[in-house]
C-alpha cells in the first residue's frame, strides 16, 4: 500500500513536469519505480478511513491560514524594514510540540517560520528552539501560546 | 486577464524589493534571514501566480513550483539560522538566549 501510494506520487509529479507523451510515460513510470523502491522506506504515514476527513482539514483549513499568516508576516517585515529606527526585541526561545512525527514536525517548524516574527532554528525531540524578533514571554508555555498555537491545533487534528 | 496577471507580478517584485531592503536595514544575521525568507516565499508565490493568470495551460507546473518552493524555503533558512549561530559570536542585542540548552554556549568550532 505505502509502495503504490508512494509510486502514484512520484509518477504524477514526473508527469506533471515533463508532460502527458507515451515517451514520458513509459521513462516516467520506470524511474518512479526505482524511487520508490529507495525512498518508501523512509515514509511513514497511515491510510485510512478518516484521510478524506484530514486532507479536507488541510486543504480548507490550514492552507488558508496558512497563506493568511504569510501575508500577515510580508506586511510586518516592509513594517519594520521601512521604519527608521527598526523595532526590535529578539531572542531565542523553545516551545514544547505535542505532534508525533518527523512530517508533522517539519511542517509545524516551516508554518513557524513564515508566521510573523519567527523564525525556527533546530528541532530536538519534541522541543523547537526559535528565533523572534519580538520576544514576548520567558517560559516556554508563554511563548508557545504567540507563537504555535494556531498551527499546533490544526496540525493536530491533520496528522493524528 | 493581463491586467490582474502584471498586478501580481509587481507585487511579487515589490515583495522581492522588500525583501532585498530588509536584508540591508537589518543589523544582525537572524533578522537579515527573517526578512529574507518571508519576502521571497511571498514574492515567488505572487510572481507564479501571475504568470499563472497569463498562461493558464502552465497552471499544474507552477502549482508543484509554489509547492516546493514552500517546503524548501523555510528548510534553507533554518540551515543557515543553525549554521550562523554554530559559526559566528552571538548578536549582542538577544533578551533571551534558550537556543544555549543544547549548544552549550561555548564555541563549537
Amino acid at each position: 500500500m505505502k509502495y503504490v501510494a508512494t509510486f502514484l506520487v512520484l509518477f504524477v509529479i514526473y508527469i506533471l513536469l515533463a508532460g502527458f507523451v507515451i515517451d514520458e510515460l513509459i521513462l516516467g513510470a520506470l524511474i518512479a519505480m526505482i524511487l520508490t523502491l529507495i525512498i518508501a522506506r523512509y515514509v511513514d504515514y497511515k491510510i485510512d478511513v478518516k484521510l478524506p476527513y484530514r486532507l479536507a482539514v488541510f486543504g480548507f483549513v490550514y492552507i488558508p491560514v496558512f497563506i493568511w499568516q504569510l501575508i500577515l508576516s510580508n506586511i510586518d517585515v516592509a513594517k519594520r524594514v521601512l521604519s527608521i529606527q527598526i523595532p526590535l526585541n529578539p531572542g531565542f526561545v523553545k516551545i514544547k510540540t505535542e505532534l508525533k512525527g518527523d512530517f508533522a514536525k517539519l511542517i509545524l517548524a516551516n508554518s513557524i517560520t513564515l508566521t510573523p516574527g519567527t523564525l525556527s532554528v533546530d528541532i530536538k525531540g519534541d522541543t523547537l528552539y526559535i528565533h523572534t524578533v519580538d520576544v514576548k514571554g520567558n517560559t516556554a508555555e508563554e511563548n508557545k501560546k504567540h507563537i504555535s498555537a494556531t498551527f499546533e491545533k490544526i496540525l493536530g487534528v491533520v496528522f493524528k | 486577464m493581463e491586467i490582474i496577471s502584471y498586478i501580481f507580478l509587481i507585487i511579487g517584485g515589490l515583495f522581492y524589493l522588500l525583501g532585498g531592503l530588509g536584508i540591508l536595514r537589518m543589523p544582525d544575521v537572524f533578522n537579515r534571514i527573517q526578512a529574507g525568507t518571508k519576502a521571497t516565499t511571498l514574492g515567488a508565490f505572487s510572481v507564479l501566480i501571475g504568470v499563472m493568470i497569463a498562461h493558464p495551460e502552465w497552471w499544474l507546473k507552477l502549482l508543484l513550483i509554489i509547492i516546493f518552493i514552500v517546503l524548501a524555503n523555510p528548510i534553507g533558512s533554518s540551515v543557515l539560522a543553525k549554521a550562523a549561530y554554530l559559526s559566528f559570536d552571538k548578536p549582542k542585542n538577544l533578551v533571551i538566549d534558550q537556543l544555549q540548552d543544547i549548544f552549550g554556549g561555548e564555541d563549537n568550532d
